[in-house]
Parts: structure tokens; sequence; C-alpha cells
């Protein structure tokens, strides 16, 4: 998020998109139905009727893979009624004028074909998030998910700056994490092309200076990422995959082909806290502690380090991972023979905030990021120097490239789209009472009380015409596989799109999804998969 | 502006806007209370609050809905104020179990710690008494109506908290209850499951299900919730080496207290009987268990091969958005520094 989680109640105007906010975030979701109780606008951009939806002033039913045509004809519409803050694009911005020659093939009726949202509704949510400010634009998976997902989120950037609400309380671009500490992940360098800090692979000053600290040699070219890796098993140019904490099997799209990729690998090590679904196919399991049993700090979606704190000791012999990896790499050293050279080449740690010491010598953005500093609500990134208080909002007075950059971005259709074959839409997301794999959650007895079991949503006028009554067993087929699943019939999904989960191995919306990807981002496309529903 | 009154004879200032009873714990000074609560709009409903303020014609006001003002004298503590303090515990005990040492509330129950501060000793109204069935329809918490005092705690949280109204006051006079649309059992309503109100609840009306099977926590550990991006503070509640509770940090700058039903309800995976204890070694085709010492060796041995023999790319690493910042920035050293390559991700796309 450029912005806090505190600072949005100070937003006049919402624009959620892509976000079931109350099931996914339910806190944040709490402070947008507070700020609208209290008189903020909201604008939801979604094909479900959320939550936040049926709170909305205006819900904007898309098809879903139309966000980039949605919000390109929002910004069409503001500048043709000359709602933009002129100022704000003169002194804070570049690249206008190429931007707006790209919007302006965008028109209402152009954007109402791609999207299935009528002109006049355009028309409405453009004037009121137009004239409302400060105004808060919130996404997540909706807007990434896409393999348009990179321009989608571009969109969003433009959207935010064509207003003049970047860099203020109450504005900003303000993506959702999905996970406890998929920001501090990122953050640490668990990407492919990315040292901890965004400091990139490619670049050769970075790779000199990790290469250094670690007394290590590594090459200029980017990883895989996880499709990418998968792939690269299938295909035997990936041998060996170490998983910690993950649980690709259910996570990753068209969940058959994982488990085929998996089986390719010469040697897969799984560490985590059950035997999940991954776990099963390993050559070795290493038994690893909960949150809940060690030390260390996570960072929250509006890039808040937060300490963790011990409340009981792991079961058995499990250890954190921090121990685990560090014994590792104490071995691995030994088997190949290597004694690295540098300054933090070791791997003898005590404690987590040793380690953090280490990672913030060498992660700018982290500099000034000490355990004894985060005792009392933990500090916002970019913290350079111990003396820093922390950053709550980004880009204030100056963006970190200088000027902010409109980037022009065109609608792109989704990869597959409906047909006479597969005439409905699935898109996946997650439930209020479950997360992610169900890993944790289904061995929560009252969690699976109360959401028992999948169903998959679709609208009533779609089960009319299949003859499926609420409750009914139907079968959901893609080009992947196919999912025996409950129908939920209502009016929660809008006609011609259905909704599944990730959450129940039994039956998993993922051996359904497909693995094309964002070319830049490499995200898949798990919010659109071409499907057909029958009676079970 | 600030505004500066005495109470009890101690000056004090507070901000304009707050109550007298702000400004009493701003002095310093306990006034017993059971319906008011620092992030609910003042009420006044459980009258346990009063105070004399000198002038006003009323003999006593309730502090909890009484701004306070410039130049204020209040007292908080006279003959006909304790007496009438008495008189309202004594009304709410005469409809309420004596079963304090079985009630899963014991010794966290603010009407025991008012009952106590005020002296009741006797009861002197007799007379009907409710008998609600207890709704567990809710698999995390119990509602034993029969203990509720009707603060409206629960109805308010549900309210300007959470932002959904699942529960109201319903029916008149000595018949009025806290229910659901219909006064259903909790479960069929849009409940959220968040747990707001029971951990509001000052009394045994609403408490954790937990409660049936465990007493007191021994110890309480201020972490951060495992679930979501948003980083609630949570309070993890623990006897020996079990998760007995969650409670929302309400020092946290994030969640202020408040929790989801995956915050507060969803840790029983902790210490569930799944959790792996031993290194695994697949061999022939099933698991079997081993030694650190085997299982790292292997690992390491088996890792060390693929790199000398097919180089580093063939090897990658898959972290965790799970573990934490410090376990991260190690996986990916050890990537990078141990084994040479940059195959490494995470499920930041899914």
């Amino acid at each position: 998020m450029t912005n806090s989680i505190e600072d949005m109640k100070e937003a006049k105007a919402f624009l959620i998109i892509g976000s079931n906010t109350t099931e996914q975030h339910p806190i944040i979701g709490l402070n947008i139905r507070k700020a609208v109780r209290e008189g903020a606008r909201l604008i939801v951009v979604d094909p479900r009727s959320t939550d936040l939806a049926r709170r909305a002033d205006i819900h904007l039913s898309i098809d879903p893979g139309g966000n980039i045509a949605l919000l390109n004809g929002l910004a069409h519409i503001i500048l043709k009624e000359g709602w933009e803050d002129k100022e704000f694009i003169a002194s804070r911005t570049e690249g206008f004028d190429e931007w707006r020659a790209v919007v302006e093939k965008y028109t209402p009726e152009r954007v109402s074909e791609i999207t299935g949202v009528p002109v006049e509704r355009l028309y409405e949510a453009a004037r009121l998030y137009a004239t409302t400010k400060p105004a808060a634009l919130v996404y997540a998976m909706g807007v990434t998910q896409h393999t348009s997902g990179h321009q989608g989120v571009q969109a969003c950037a433009n959207l935010q700056m064509l207003t003049g609400n970047m860099g203020i309380r109450g504005g900003g671009v303000n993506p959702l994490r999905g996970q406890n500490n998929v920001q501090g992940a990122c953050d640490m360098g668990c990407l492919p092309d990315f040292f901890p800090g965004y400091q990139r692979v490619a670049d050769d000053k970075a790779r000199e200076k990790f290469a250094q600290a670690w007394g290590a040699r590594f090459g200029d070219k980017p990883g895989l990422t996880i499709v990418e890796m998968l792939n690269a098993a299938e295909q035997g140019r990936l041998k060996a995959l170490y998983v910690t904490g993950e649980n690709p099997v259910m996570s990753d799209p068209d969940s058959q082909h994982v488990v085929h990729c998996l089986e390719s690998l010469d040697f897969l090590v799984v560490q985590d806290i059950f035997l999940s679904e991954t776990a099963r196919l390993a050559d070795v399991v290493l038994p690893a502690a909960s949150f809940a049993e060690k030390a260390g700090t996570f960072t929250n979606t509006e890039r808040r380090v937060q300490l963790i704190r011990p409340a009981i000791d792991p079961p058995g012999e499990a250890r954190p991972d921090w121990e685990i990896v560090a014994d590792l790499a104490r071995r691995t050293l030994k088997a190949l023979g290597h004694t690295p050279d540098g300054p933090y080449a070791g791997w003898d740690y005590t404690s987590p905030a040793q380690i953090m010491d280490e990672a913030a010598a060498l992660t700018p953005i982290y500099g000034g990021i000490r355990h004894s500093r985060l005792e009392n609500g933990g500090i916002q990134w970019p913290c350079p120097s111990p003396d820093h208080p922390g950053t709550p909002i980004l880009h204030v007075g100056k963006f970190s490239r200088g000027l902010g950059k409109f980037n022009p971005v065109e609608y792109i259709p989704p990869a597959e789209t409906p047909d006479d074959a597969y005439p409905l839409i699935l898109t996946t997301g997650r439930r209020l009472e479950h997360y992610h794999t169900g890993t944790m959650t289904r061995r929560v007895a009252g969690l699976n009380k109360l959401a028992p079991e999948e169903r998959v949503e679709i609208n009533t006028e779609d089960a009319a015409r299949l003859g499926i009554a609420d409750g009914d067993w139907v079968v959901v087929e893609s080009r992947r596989g196919r999912v025996k699943v409950r129908a939920a019939v209502g009016q929660r999904c809008k006609p011609g799109v259905v909704f599944m989960t990730f959450h129940f191995a039994e039956a998993l919306g993922n051996v359904l999804t497909h693995t094309a990807l964002d070319p830049v981002s490499k995200i898949p496309e798990l919010k659109v998969a071409a499907v057909r529903v029958l009676r079970a | 502006m600030t505004i500066t009154l005495t109470i009890d004879g101690k000056t004090v200032s507070v901000k304009e806007g707050a109550t007298v009873l702000d400004a009493a714990k701003e002095a310093g000074v306990y006034i017993p209370t059971l319906c008011a609560d620092e992030d609910l709009l003042p009420f006044g409903a459980c009258r346990l609050c009063l105070v004399e303020v000198q002038g006003d014609r009323r003999p006593m006001l309730p502090s909890c809905t009484t701004p306070a003002t410039d130049g204020m004298v209040v007292r908080t503590s006279s003959p006909i104020i304790d007496k009438t303090r008495r008189n309202v515990v004594e009304l709410l005990l005469s409809d309420h179990p004596e079963d304090c040492l079985t009630c899963p509330q014991n010794n966290r129950c603010e009407l025991q710690r008012v009952a106590a501060y005020v002296g009741v000793r006797t009861n002197r109204f007799r007379g009907e008494k409710h008998a609600y069935p207890i709704d567990d329809s809710n698999p995390f918490y119990r509602r034993d109506l029969d203990r509720c005092i009707l603060c409206g705690k629960c109805v308010r949280t549900c309210d300007e908290i959470q932002q959904l109204g699942a529960i109201n006051f319903a029916y008149r006079g000595f018949r009025t209850k806290i229910a659901t649309v219909l006064d259903r059992p909790v479960a069929t309503s849009t409940c959220e499951s968040c747990g707001q109100c029971v951990d509001k609840c000052p009394v045994g009306a609403l408490y954790p299900e937990a409660w049936l099977r465990y007493g007191l926590p021994a110890a309480e550990t201020k972490t951060i919730c495992a679930y979501c991006g948003v980083g609630c503070g949570l309070i993890l509640q623990t006897r020996g080496n079990t998760v007995v509770g969650v409670r929302g940090d309400p020092d946290n700058p994030v969640n202020h207290g408040r929790t989801c039903v995956k915050g507060r309800f969803g840790y029983e995976f902790i210490n569930h009987p799944d959790r792996l204890k031993k290194p695994l070694i697949k061999k022939d085709g099933a698991f079997v268990e081993a030694t650190w010492d085997e299982a790292l060796d292997l690992v390491a041995q088996r890792l060390a091969s693929v790199v000398r023999e097919h180089g580093p790319d063939a090897v990658a690493l898959l972290t965790s958005a799970k573990c934490t910042n410090e376990e991260n920035y190690l996986l990916q050293k050890y990537a990078r520094g141990v084994l040479g390559t940059h195959n490494v991700d995470h499920c930041a796309r899914l």
C-alpha cells in the first residue's frame, strides 16, 4: 500500500476493485464499512455481489477480465468532463499526453461492451470518484491475477494520478496483500529477479554487493518463478525443489499438472507444519515451528514490520525454519566443499534479531529496522536508518522515481474466453471462514462447522437454464479437469460467472484454472477460466 | 480546548467532548460501570456510574453520558450514591444465577467485580427468573441469556465496531432480551463470528466455547496474526504448551483490539495432533521417521550433488509467505549464496 490502514479513515471516497475486503482482509473491511457509514462514498467493481458491493453507492458488476477497459473508461469520462486534477498532472507527472491518446479510444460505449457495465453507471462512477477527494483506490488479486495483471495495476495508478490522489492522506493505490508475510517475503528478496529490498539481480552493483557480502557467486539472469519452476521440472531442467511452508498442489493453477511436475523431480524437500498435499509427494519432510512457536517479524500490507513472539514450544522435534535453514546451509557448504568468505558469509545465528541486523545492513529500505525498535507497534518501511521513524505514506510531494509516469495500457482479453463448449467464466477466491489451501483452517473444527464444504456459486438465471437447484450436486468442467461440487444458487455471481475457492482438496477450484501467465509479473490468470456446469 | 473540573477534590483537565467518566479515569478515580466501554459510544444503560454534580438540580447523573464542563465539581461517592449503586446491583442479581464458581466467566466477570466493590451482602429482591435455553448454534461461542444484564455492549459492538447489527434488543419489560432477527439461533443470523461481542460481554452471557474446556490462561503473549496481510496484533493465551484462547491486542495500531473469526478462533491448528513432529524420509514409497542429522545430511548431499552434476539452476527454492522476514532472508541467502541460483520464489502471485 502507498498509504496506511489508519489514514484510509480519512478517505471521502473509495474505489474497491477486485477485492472482497470484508472476507479477505476483514479488519480493513471494517474500517471501510465504518467510513462509509460516516459518509464516505463507495464504488465497488466486482463480478460478485460482495458485502461491500451491497453497501456501495455504485456497484459496477463487471465481467471478469475487463478491469483495464473499465479503468481507462472512467479516465476517459473524467477527461472529457474536465474533472481531472490539472495542477497535480502538470506538476507531479509525465507521459500524460501519450496516455491520454490511448484513453481517448475507451469511449463509454466501447467500455460498456467489453465490461458489461451500462454506460450511465460508468458516468455516475466517474463523476462520483473524480469529484470527491481524497479518494482511496483499493485492489487485490481481482486486479492482478490476469494475463494483463501488471497493466491492471498501472491502470489503477493512472487513475489515482489523474485525480490527484497520490501522496495524500486518505488517497493512494492500496493493494491488499493476501498472506500475513507475503509483503515481507517479497521485501526479503524471495523473488527470482530481486535481492532483498528490490535490488535487481540484473544490476551489476547489486550483484557485486551481495556476492561480496556472502562470499558467493551467482549469475546475472533472473531465476524462475513458481509456475516456470514447475514447467522446468516437467521438462527435466529442474532436478530438485526445496519447498518451505507452501502448498503448490492446491494453490497453483491446474492442480493435476502441478502434481505431474512435482513427480518429475529427482528430489523434493518440503518443510511445513503439516503433511500437506505437496508434502505427501516429497522425498524428505522437515517439521517446522508455527508462528506461535518462534520469534521474528512479519511485514503487513501497509509495510509495517511487526514483532512476533513465541508463546509455546514447537511440538516434538519441530524447529523454527530459521534454525533449519541455517543448519542445512552449514551442511550444504560442507557437502559442496565451500568455505565462503565475506562479512555476512556465516551461518552461525543465535537469534532472529541477529538475522534482522544482517538483513538490515544489506537492505536500504530496512536499514533502520532493529527488533529492539519494534516493541510498540512496529515501523513502516522505507526506514533507512536507526533514527528514521518510518514512512506511513509513499510519494508525498515527489514520487520515488521523481515524476509519476502515466503508463498507457490497453485492454487485453483474457487468455481463455467462454465459447459454446465452455460457456461460463470461473473466477476464484477465498471465503471468510477458510484460508488459502486450508492447511490451517481445515484443522479448526469450528471453522469446518461454519463452512463445511465447497459450493460453486452460480447465478439463478444460469442455474434455471441448467436445471440446477440450490444444494444440488453438479460437475464443473474446464479443459484442465473436472470437479464435483454442490451448487450455491443465488445472486452472488452475475449471470455467466461462477465462483469457487481453493480451500477444499476434495473440490478444488484450481483443478479447473489454467496456467496462462502475465508476461511481465508472471502471475497466473486465476480469475478467468472457461468452464461448463452440468448436473451431476 | 481543555476543560478543568474537580472530581472528589482532585483537579483534572480533559479535552472538550470528554465525559465525567473519562475525567474520573484521567483523575485516577474508580467509578463502577457495566455498560461503558472505551471503544463504544456512551449508552447509559446500567446506572451504576451515578455521580453527584454540585449545583445540578438532579440528585444524581450517570457519569458515562454526562459531558464534562468547565468548573464542574463532582462527587463519586456519598451515602445516597453508594446506596443507589447497591440497589442497582441487587436488582441485577435478582434475575441472575448465583453459581459464580462454576460460571465460565468466573474471575473475569465485571458483575462480580462491581458487586464486590459496592458491597452487596444480601439480596432483598425475590421474583421471577429467566430460564432461556443456551444458544450453542455457533461453534465458537455460547449465548446464555440467563446471565445477561442487558448492558447492550454486544448490540453496540456488533453495530458500532463490526458494522453488522446481527443482534438487537427485542421484546419489552421483563421479557426484554438480546435477539437476532426473528429471535432465531445466532448461527442463522448475519453473524460473522468475529467474537468481538464475546470479548466485550462483562458477564457470562457470551463466552468462548473453549472456556467450557479450559480455565483461566496461565500466560499471555503478544504477537501478530498468521492469516491475512492486515497484520492484526493478537494476544495468545496459553496453559503450558497449549494455546487456549486468543484476544485482539488493544494496543496494536492496526486492529486496535479487533479481530475476525480466523484471528480470534482459528488457533486450533497450532496444537493439532496432525502437526509434524519428526523429520520424515520416504523409503520405498512410505515415510519413515528420521533424525535431524539423517534428514539434513541427506538433503544437503542430494542438493549438492544436483548442483555439481547439473549446475545451480537445476535447483529451486519456494520460500514462504507464512515464514518470518528473517527466515525468508535466510532462505534466499541459501539459494543464492550457498547453492548459487536465483531460482527462488514464493506464493506472492497466488
